[in-house]
């Protein structure tokens, strides 16, 4: 019960967000729903690598994808049944995709900062070019999936609770990750990788185990999204507007934190999602995105989550005394001990 | 005395420039090993070479025995050596307890990090102690990047120390910071000495290495130009030649006043 009572916002989060398609049940709304949810895990399990570790991985669509397309492949080959049946096939999506995450992890994990982001690209569109061109992939055509045949009013539902166990998974994980030793060494790469080796920390190891590990719930949320579509094209699913999408959803909620990339993927996608539909004006959500871009970079470059933290915490509080009296060099437990001279 | 830590016919060139000639360098069990020469004579490259973040093109290291030469600085951590950096490095955006944390995996396999947590209850108290020892337990809780310079320094000697590592390397401790802290940093440097802490120390302030030091090795232009206890080394006229005919280097004044003064 008190691990309940400690976690209350976050129990309410979940709990609305459960009852949400049972209160609100338009189609219209409920899959707004679905890809929102989507992208909160898709943005969770990014965070808990690129922002745990501060490697800014520019190519996550390539699980994305591969989620996707395991999901269409073997739901076509395997002649699964066009039910809820289909749903076990996801898991195996973020399988393959964390399995793929393996050598692209260690070969783009041997560069740092700019050059990584650069060849996270390069790989996304190595990906991206191999689903066009392959027959097996559909080519540019792309695959469908077998067709379901729920009724209107109840096709989102079950996709929408997929995307809220898989965001629930991914939350509990990245909070698990970062209460974890695992977790800590990753922080530690972030603010000083070497000097983190230098105290024992096996970089090489930690930063492939976090790459591979955030490509599953990605991988994941392909595969829902596969199912969703009931249709897929490698422009869409191999898309590097998701890479930037899910990076600014972060950034804006609050990069290395846990409810940042919810708050973030729930309000961009479902802002997105609801300008595109209501006015087919594409270029509106941009408009309004830019705005609240430079809103956020202007008052709180840090993201939403950190700034709201520190400036209403106590801990936030503690800080700003501290930077605010960093001019005065010596620690007060220094002048209790009576200083000795050196004598040469 | 026995050898804990040595260097033999260390060389290393960064393109044309040869950081290290043929330099060698033995550190004392139980001492504390002050290592000089002006601003460019490679002891921060030595430093480096002996911590595994740099290869050395020839020469060896070896540490109780074993070789150690081209070992990641991970696995020379793990096997006793720890380092503080001449720019004060800690890790920012974690709070000063979790900086005192990180250490101490230094022993275990990385895989066993990702099932336990952060810390157990023994090592928060063992960080807490070290804390005190350095005389900043109350910014235990703070965010590491909220601390001022002479503080930064404190932690960074501390969370060295979190693994109990055999020999600690400083490259220069004292500077930077004000007298009140350079005394301070010297007394926690002859307590943990005097607990048989080893210590190879590289340090401008000539007062610092003089009243620290057991044993100083002068190096000059890449190379280990004289070793001895501080009075035989200040006494030697090559030491005061390679200091003096530096002549543009400013940032040496007080050492050729302090080494001329004798």
């Amino acid at each position: 019960m008190t691990l309940v009572k400690k976690n209350l916002g976050w129990v309410v989060f979940f709990a609305a967000l459960a009852l949400f398609p049972l209160v609100v049940t338009n189609p219209f709304y409920t899959s707004i729903g679905v890809y929102s949810l989507l992208f909160m895990a898709a943005a969770t399990s990014w965070n808990m690598f690129s922002g745990y570790s501060g490697y800014i991985a520019l190519g996550s669509a390539v699980f994305f994808g591969v989620g996707a397309y395991t999901e269409a492949l073997l739901s076509i080959h395997w002649h699964v049944p066009a039910n809820g049946d289909l749903f076990w096939l996801v898991p195996l999506g973020g399988v393959i995709a964390t399995l793929f995450a393996v050598p692209i992890g260690w070969i783009s994990l041997r560069v740092r900062r700019h050059t990584f982001v650069v060849i996270t690209i390069a790989v996304f569109f190595i990906f991206q070019l191999s689903a066009i061109n392959f027959s097996f992939t559909g080519g540019s055509s792309g695959l469908a999936l077998p067709f379901i045949t729920w009724t209107a009013t109840d096709f989102n539902n079950p996709f929408y609770y997929a995307g809220l166990i898989l965001v629930i998974f991914i939350t509990l994980v990245s909070a698990f990750v970062r209460r974890s030793r695992f977790g800590l060494q990753l922080l530690a790469i972030r603010d000083d990788e070497d000097r983190a080796m230098g105290l024992g920390v096996k970089v090489t190891a930690i930063k492939i185990t976090g790459f591979t590990m955030s490509a599953f719930a990605i991988g994941c949320a392909g595969a829902i999204y596969a199912m969703f579509q009931g249709q897929i094209y490698p422009q869409f699913v191999f898309d590097p507007t998701f890479d930037v999408s899910v990076a600014l959803m972060v950034f804006l909620g609050g990069i290395g934190t846990l409810a940042g990339p919810l708050l973030g993927g729930l309000v961009l996608e479902s802002a997105q999602q609801y300008l595109t539909a209501t006015y087919s004006n594409n270029s509106l959500y941009l408009l309004l995105f830019g705005a609240l871009f430079l809103i956020v970079i202007m008052f709180m470059p840090q993201g939403v989550v950190p700034f709201v933290r520190d400036k209403f915490t106590k801990r936030g509080e503690l800080e700003r005394a501290a930077v605010a009296a960093n001019d005065v060099s010596s620690p007060s437990g220094m002048t209790s001990g009576t200083p000795t001279e050196v004598t040469a | 005395m026995s050898t804990l830590l040595h260097a033999q016919g260390i060389s290393k060139s960064f393109g044309g420039l040869k950081a290290l000639q043929n330099c060698s360098l033995t550190v004392e069990k139980g001492k504390v090993n002050g290592l000089i020469g002006p601003n460019g004579s490679g002891k921060t490259t030595l430093f480096n070479v002996i911590t595994g973040y740099v290869t050395p093109d020839e020469g060896s290291v070896t540490f109780e025995g074993a070789d150690i030469t081209g070992a990641r600085p991970d696995k020379v951590f793990a096997l006793g050596i720890g380092r503080t950096f001449q720019l004060t490095r800690i890790f920012a955006r974690i709070s000063v307890l979790e900086n005192m944390l990180i250490a101490t995996q230094h022993n275990e396999s990385w895989v066993k990090g990702l099932i336990r947590s952060k810390s157990t209850k023994s090592e928060v108290d063992n960080a807490m102690a070290l804390l005190d020892f350095v005389g900043i337990t109350r910014l235990a809780n703070l965010q590491a990047g909220a601390l001022s310079y002479g503080q930064r320094k404190l932690l960074e000697l501390a969370y060295v120390l979190v693994s109990d590592p055999d020999v600690i390397l400083l490259d220069e401790p004292a500077g930077g910071v004000n007298l009140t802290l350079i005394n301070n940093i010297a007394e926690k440097i002859r307590l943990l000495n005097q607990q048989g802490k080893t210590f190879l120390i590289v340090e401008h302030n000539m007062e610092f290495v003089m009243g620290v030091c057991d044993q100083v090795t002068v190096m000059h232009q890449g190379s280990s130009l004289t070793s001895g206890t501080p009075s035989e080394v200040r006494q030697d006229p090559r030491v005061l030649d390679a200091y003096l005919g530096g002549g543009d280097d400013d940032d040496d004044d007080d050492l050729r006043e302090a080494v001329a003064n004798v």
